[in-house]
């Protein structure tokens, strides 16, 4: 990297831009746990919270302030150092991941070309990837921290879940890189651009990927390490306060994350489908903003999808899921794989 | 900073094997029991199921009462179908004192005990989504208990502990109101349990998590004394309203669903299929209760003035009325000298009456013939070598509710 380059002015852009990410990842992650409830509730003849604000909008709120004020419980059994470490490792790696992200079309003035991105480097998506397995770390910590034989439990098979289905979702991932030739994530959707979305040439690969993502995200059906049946919720429950707001709000920031992730590498990112917006002529902000509206809107409809799944199917057992893991995702993962670079070698001959 | 160590007891270094203990307070339990496994990783190696934790002293408790009186103990036996187990013990009291209850009586007994045996089904196979993750099932029929409960309500004033019925029929006839409640859950409960069916029945999920788990051969569940839906399942036709017939069970026309392997999913099938019968019964008795003219039409009780509360202006007018009243309400009244077993096909099984008097104003003993705390002993034979998760489905399964367990 040019250190040279680095002014004032673009220090001053890429705080905003972060400031601006870390924001808009919470207030998504605050509106999820809303949503949530809001269709589970629909989804089961029931209001749902609609107590606090008009159609229970303030209840994020309530919930974060109530966190906030309870009383703080650190078991004396416990390993003091690990315990405080696991939540706040589980918050810091599901902010990191969002680094590579492009928000929006960067914004083109006169003056120069300001990047909806924190930061484009040239491996792009693996950054996510490697920040996604050291997620696995908080669970583990806090599992094993609590001195607690259900928590520990619930790290155990977190951890061997989200190892197992790192590969399958990586081997899903490398198809794309077939097809788009690099890893940067602003030319992935470049290519999505002038090519058309991957969902389309990708749809296996997608499937495996959305599979994948919400095992990473402990989504039902793959939410083994926080039963609430079987576990007591598992991993956290020794946990109280807001070091328990953290593991939840950190799995909903996670979900979020990886709703964008999967909607910039299959869905077009920013990209509005069968239309030409750039040639509109609109004004580099408001196009700018149009696109990042376009992505938050794939991202509410993929948070959508997770939710309705949570609450329509049964959860694994531990046994179950890895058998889909090891002896089904991974083999259909490769099958893709090489398919896709059969036929691209094909294309090209 | 001072140090802290993880303390160990002694010993634990050198096992294998983890000591788990699930329950008493585990949100899995349903009640208070406990299980203390030896879980090898995630494989169950041994368990040891302790009961006790509710134990209230029923049996005990009801050697004091008038017969009047311990309705309100079986109240609290299986809680998720009290009627049933009021009516089976009015059936023991009129067994024991010779009372023939008219057949208007029975028509609307059956009524009341197909309707605790649909919500007990339902509260037992929707836990099962529950406990294997799917939430939303049963909040939805949820909705459709609260209509049998509005039903009970609208019968005898209470919605869990019931305390319905008298010794010889119903303590007041049903409502007109009663009679739209019940058409109105007629009409409207099929729609709902066939989309609860199409939620569960051949969802992979579930059927992967319930099939082949905490399974039991014929024979096994005969010896340990199953009954109910948990024997049917494991392919035993035996159901006491057939077998042995109370409450004019033999004027219906119903079929017993059997299972094969007495798996959790079979047990689940089991229970679906019940509620389904259930409802051809409500319907066949409905039928049968309008079908009365005349006086026999509003017959809600038998003629046993020595048990049934009179009239409260023949209280005030007649003398007899007046000491009926002050023994039914003292409970001084003197029962005959005898033995009866009476046992009826309740939501879990076979629940019975042991009812032993030497002729005081109580029994001399009681005893419970409680399915659940039956089942219990064989949970350890069910789980051993199976998953932490399957344990969790095999007690949901068994339907064990820890009122029941403990009397």
């Amino acid at each position: 990297m040019d250190f040279a380059a680095i002014t004032l002015w673009f220090l001053l852009e890429k705080v905003i831009l972060i400031a601006a990410i870390i924001g808009l990842s919470f207030f998504v992650a605050m509106y999820t746990t809303l949503a949530e409830r809001k269709v589970a509730g629909w989804m089961q003849d029931r209001m749902g919270p609609n107590r606090a604000g008009p159609f229970g909008i303030l209840q994020p709120l309530a919930d974060g302030g109530k966190l906030f004020f309870k009383e703080e419980i650190i078991p004396v059994t416990s390993n003091r150092i690990l315990f405080l470490l696991g939540p706040a490792l589980a918050m810091i790696v599901a902010l990191v991941t969002s680094t590579v992200i492009p928000w929006g079309a960067p914004v083109v003035t006169t003056t120069g070309t300001i990047a909806l991105q924190v930061t484009d480097v040239d491996m792009g998506i693996l950054i996510v990837f490697s920040v996604v397995s050291v997620g696995v770390y908080g669970i583990m910590i806090g599992g094993w921290a609590s001195n607690n034989k259900f928590s520990l439990l619930a790290a155990i098979r977190g951890a061997s879940q989200m190892v197992s289905y790192e590969l399958p979702m990586s081997l899903a991932l490398i198809a794309i890189l077939f097809m788009t030739g690099s890893l940067k994530m602003s030319e992935i959707v470049l290519y999505q651009i002038n090519h058309g979305w991957n969902i389309v040439y990708q749809p296996l690969g997608f499937l495996l990927f959305f599979i994948c993502a919400l095992a990473e995200c402990n989504r039902t059906p793959f939410d083994l390490p926080e039963a609430e049946n079987e576990l007591n919720f598992g991993y956290h429950q020794e946990y109280s306060s807001m070091k328990l707001g953290f593991y939840l709000f950190a799995e909903y920031i996670n979900m979020f994350v990886s709703s964008a992730v999967m909607a910039t590498l299959f869905l077009g990112g920013y990209d509005i489908p069968f239309v030409n917006e750039a040639a509109w002529g609109l004004s580099p902000w408001v196009y700018s903003l149009l696109s990042f509206g376009v992505l938050m809107a794939k991202v509410s409809f993929l948070l959508f999808v997770f939710i309705w799944i949570r609450w329509t199917i049964p959860r694994f057992r531990y046994d179950q899921l890895m058998n889909l893991g090891w002896k089904k995702m991974i083999p259909l993962a490769l099958f893709n794989m090489l398919l896709s670079a059969a036929i691209l070698l094909w294309l090209k001959s | 900073m001072t140090e802290q160590h993880i303390k160990l007891p002694a010993g634990s270094i050198e096992k294998t094997t983890t000591t788990l203990n699930l329950g008493p307070t585990h949100p899995a339990t349903h009640g208070v029991m406990q299980n203390i496994l030896e879980l090898d990783g995630e494989r169950i190696v041994s368990a040891d199921q302790t009961i006790g934790y509710i134990h209230r002293a029923f049996e005990k408790i009801a050697e004091r009462r008038p017969l009047a009186q311990i309705t309100t103990l079986t109240d609290r036996l299986n809680y998720c179908s009290s009627p049933l187990n009021n009516m089976g013990w009015h059936m023991t009291c009129e067994k024991l004192l010779g009372v023939q209850t008219p057949k208007r009586v029975d028509y609307l007994r059956v009524i009341v005990m197909e309707l605790a045996r649909i919500a007990d089904h339902l509260i037992c196979n929707s836990i099962m989504g529950v406990d294997a993750g799917a939430y939303t099932g049963f909040l939805y029929v949820m909705q459709f208990r609260e209509l049998i409960y509005e039903i009970y309500e609208e019968i005898c004033g209470a919605r869990l502990t019931t305390n319905m019925g008298r010794i010889g029929g119903f303590e007041r006839d049903f409502s007109p109101l009663a009679f739209e409640k019940l058409e109105k859950f007629l009409a409207e409960y099929p729609k709902a349990l066939k989309e609860f069916e199409d939620m569960f029945q051949r969802n992979r999920i579930f059927m992967d998590r319930t099939m082949g788990v905490g399974g039991i051969s014929a024979e096994r569940a005969l010896n340990y004394g199953f009954t109910g839906p948990n024997l049917r399942a494991a392919g035993v036709d035996y159901d006491v309203r057939v077998q042995n017939p109370y409450s004019s069970y033999q004027d219906f026309d119903f079929t017993i669903p059997v299972g094969t392997t007495g798996d959790c999913y079979d047990r689940w099938l089991v229970r679906e299929q019940e509620m389904w019968q259930s409802l051809s019964i409500i319907r066949q008795a409905y039928q049968k209760v309008q079908s009365f003219k005349g006086a026999e039409a509003s017959v809600y009780h038998a003629d046993t003035p020595a048990y049934y509360l009179p009239a409260k202006e023949d209280v005030y007018t007649k003398m007899e009325a007046l000491i009926y009243h002050f023994k039914i309400i003292m409970g001084e009244t003197e029962i005959p000298a005898g033995e009866v077993y009476h046992s009826i096909e309740a939501g879990n099984g076979e629940l019975g009456f042991y009812l032993i008097s030497d002729g005081g104003r109580a029994p001399y003993r009681l005893h419970f013939r409680r399915p659940c705390f039956i089942y219990y002993q064989a949970y350890e034979e069910l789980i051993k070598g199976s998953m932490l998760s399957d344990a969790i489905m095999t007690m949901s399964s068994l339907n064990l509710i820890a009122g029941e367990m403990d009397a």
